[in-house]
């Protein structure tokens, strides 16, 4: 496992300088596409981090929109822009509700994992459809964000600072969630997803270990709901909490690969492009596009996009 | 040595694809503009409304185009530039729209976007819009909202807003049919329905005071599809009239299946947006229930005899083989208010205008469109009010094609509000200032 050396860090860090300097020269909607793809990613990084374990939710959009709407909600009620304010809190709201979600859902597997946490974001998509104060179906816009109390008075400044801000984002979740993998507790994944009384008889509590890898997957989804939230300047139930947003981030998952932490963030720009180009070119079709790339993807790539990239620069990254 | 090789090749391959998007979109010449054309073009929506809307755009644009429209309007293009429409997809949520709105704007370089279907997408919208400082004009979306949030300076809505759709129904329930005490609804559970029940609930509080509104209110979820259990708790109610906001294939859906329990002889019925129904459904449409279609537009004006409006008939007839309907006519009166706005702005500027000088000629326009009049009236020039009808559905049995009879037209100024009041202020206070 030690014997191949591990490119992981030096190659998120080039990729980070790589990305802070195309930065500067990438055009408008470039940038938009990758801030939301990159807010994508963070919730995607968490479901990878599930699904190494052998655990698909699918009812992430539920951390998704918590996070979305408790920065909407700061902004629209009390008045607070400041990132380094509301994409904390939000990441708090939606890591305390896993915590206390945690002990239900930790005790099932398979497609009842799945089932349950479909059911939880089903109903918070119920609440928020039937909240006329919170906008109902057509939700409601969020202001402005400020960073370190500066706002800038062009709208394109602001998505350029966010970019550059998510970027950090990104670096440093990639890397914890890194150095999560590959501590024991983060070993363990592959060990409970294989045989979970052998785990059990090393001595380790699986629920426990589950529980942490919850929350920790419910902190990432908040803060990407967060960060897209900003990056759209709006939030609604339907593209944040509804069930096919679950499916959406299930998907990215799997298009991107359980072989490494930076595969989500390649993945999910992969996604986004295909997204936009088919909606370009085929208006009347573009979901039968996205869905074809899928089973492709299944067919001939079950390592995800990042097994192509690991092949060809013919280095083997994960080691599942 | 082989392998440096490969690897220099991707990276030279992967350098070129990336200049070559980036690349994408560049500028365009002059005697051409692109105009954005979003309409729901797939999911339960795309039938009754984003077809028709899509279809409405096209006759339209094409026939500027060359020149063939009705006179006023028949010179050659917009201030004499030939517009290249892109048709884009409104489904996929509003985030989505978002997205996709900026890669029209700043990828795909439109010089304006003329559309929209769902309050939900314009609502979004509305923030992005003035932030990318693009022309846009929103055809259908119904909701105040846009304009009572913030005073807006890139968007024009060239139709009237949704609290016309229920103001005007509970004057023609009030006057046509004045033995109605009291009423129930059924609308979809999201924003548009919760939002028009309000409307005209409290309008008929207004319009007739003591009349009851029914405590079992129906509130479905929308694309349920299946309503036996809303339709006998409606017949089993007490009240007279049934108020509903449906629309897409949640209309269609539900008359079929009240027509066949009867509900529709037992009670009166008002659609506020039922005309689109009436021409897909044929005689399979149940006579006399009370229809609006958003303001005058399909059914309810096929016997308007203007010269635009028979042209616009004739022409769509014949390209599409279908009447049009609302959402096509209200698509088709956008592109003519851009084509006006462009062509007064190219007189007053003596030359192709700039986007300024287009947006100073839309703002406040009056003009004829197909059907009715619009005058860019309410929120400093951006938000049109027209007159609005109802009527109730008749099947013409001679001619095989659905019509409507007893049609009652009501000003403009009567069911919208004044400028400056929001609309719920407005109802909730008396309606001060209307003129009917």
């Amino acid at each position: 496992m030690t014997a191949s050396r591990d490119w992981t860090i030096p190659g998120l860090t080039i990729g980070l300088v790589v990305m802070l300097v195309a930065g500067v020269v990438l055009p408008d909607w470039l940038l938009n596409i990758l801030n939301i793809s990159f807010s994508r990613a963070l919730a995607v990084l968490g479901l990878m981090v599930l699904w190494r374990t052998g655990l698909i939710s699918f009812g992430h959009a539920f951390y998704y929109g918590l996070g979305a709407y408790t920065v909407a909600i700061l902004g629209k009620e009390l008045g607070v822009s400041e990132i380094l304010v509301t994409v904390p809190a939000a990441m708090l709201v939606a890591s305390t509700v896993g915590f206390f979600l945690g002990f239900i859902i930790r005790r099932y597997r398979d497609i009842f994992f799945a089932m349950l946490s479909l059911a939880f974001s089903m109903v918070l998509y119920g609440i928020l459809v039937k909240t006329e104060a919170l906008g109902s179906t057509d939700g409601f816009s969020v202001p402005t964000p400020s960073f370190l109390g500066f706002g800038a008075e062009e709208a394109a400044d602001n998505k350029i600072v966010l970019y550059f801000v998510l970027c950090g984002i990104g670096y440093g979740a990639a890397l914890l969630v890194h150095r999560y993998l590959q501590s024991t507790l983060g070993n363990l994944s592959t060990a409970i997803r294989d045989n979970e009384i052998r785990v059990e008889y090393l001595g380790y509590s699986v629920a426990h270990a589950i529980h942490v890898k919850y929350v920790m997957s419910a902190a990432l989804a908040g803060l990407g709901g967060a960060i897209l939230a900003i990056s759209l300047s709006q939030v609604d139930p339907d593209s944040m909490v509804n069930w096919t947003i679950s499916g959406e981030l299930v998907f990215v998952t799997i298009l991107s690969g359980p072989g490494s932490v930076a595969a989500p963030f390649i993945g999910s720009v992969v996604f986004e492009l295909i997204r936009t180009y088919a909606f370009e070119w085929l208006p009347h079709a573009w979901q039968l596009i996205v869905g074809a790339t899928l089973l492709a993807i299944i067919f001939f790539l079950p390592g995800g996009v990042w097994s192509l990239l690991a092949r060809i620069f013919g280095r083997k990254e994960g080691e599942r | 040595m082989s392998k440096t090789w490969q690897t220099t090749k991707h990276v030279a391959l992967a350098a070129v694809a990336v200049s070559a998007v980036a690349l994408a979109g560049a500028a365009q010449a002059k005697e051409r503009i692109s105009i954005a054309v979003p309409s729901f073009l797939s999911g339960p929506a795309a039938g009754p409304f984003g077809v028709p809307s899509r279809n409405g755009a096209e006759l339209v644009i094409e026939s500027i185009n060359r020149g063939k429209l009705p006179a006023p309007y028949n010179t050659k293009g917009f201030a004499g530039a030939i517009a290249d429409p892109i048709y884009v997809d409104e489904s996929g949520g509003n985030t989505k729209q978002v997205a996709e709105y900026r890669n029209l704007v700043q990828k795909r370089n439109v010089d304006a976007v003329i559309g929209y279907i769902s309050s939900g997408s314009c609502a979004a919208l509305a923030p992005v819009v003035e932030e990318l400082k693009r022309l846009t004009i929103f055809t259908v979306c119904g909701t105040p909202r846009v304009f009572e949030e913030a005073s807006r300076t890139y968007i024009f809505r060239t139709m009237a807003h949704a609290t016309a759709d229920n103001v005007a129904a509970a004057h023609y329930v009030t006057t046509k049919f004045p033995e109605v005490n009291s009423y129930t609804g059924i609308n979809q559970n999201y924003a548009w329905g919760q939002d028009s029940w309000r409307d005209f609930n409290l309008t008929m509080q207004n319009l007739k005071p003591g009349s009851k509104a029914s405590a079992k209110l129906q509130f479905p979820k929308i694309f349920a599809g299946q309503y036996g259990s809303e339709i006998s708790a409606l017949s089993l109610d007490k009240s007279d009239l049934v108020h509903s906001s449906f629309w897409d294939g949640d209309l269609e859906s539900f008359i079929f299946q009240g027509a066949v329990r009867g509900l529709f002889k037992k009670k009166k019925v008002v659609f506020t947006v039922g005309g689109t129904a009436s021409y897909r459904l044929g005689k399979k449409m149940p006579d006399g229930i009370i229809l609006g279609a958003r303001g005058p537009y399909g059914v309810l004006v096929r016997d308007r005899k203007t010269a635009l409006n028979e042209w616009f008939i004739k022409a769509y007839k014949d390209r599409y083989g279908v009447f049009p309907s609302g959402p096509a006519y209200q698509y088709g009166q956008g592109v003519l208010a851009a084509k006006i706005a462009y062509d007064n702005a190219a007189k007053a500027a003596g030359g192709f205008p700039n986007q300024d000088q287009v947006m100073k000629a839309l703002t406040g326009l009056k003009f004829e469109s197909f059907s009715t009049n619009v005058d860019m009236a309410l929120a400093g020039g951006h938000q049109a009010i027209t007159e609005h009808v109802y009527g109730l559905s008749k099947y013409n049995a001679d001619t095989g094609e659905p019509g409507a009879s007893d049609v009652v037209f009501f000003k403009g100024t009567c069911v919208m509000p004044p400028d400056g009041v929001k609309s719920v202020d407005w109802i909730k206070g008396g309606m001060k200032g209307a003129k009917c």
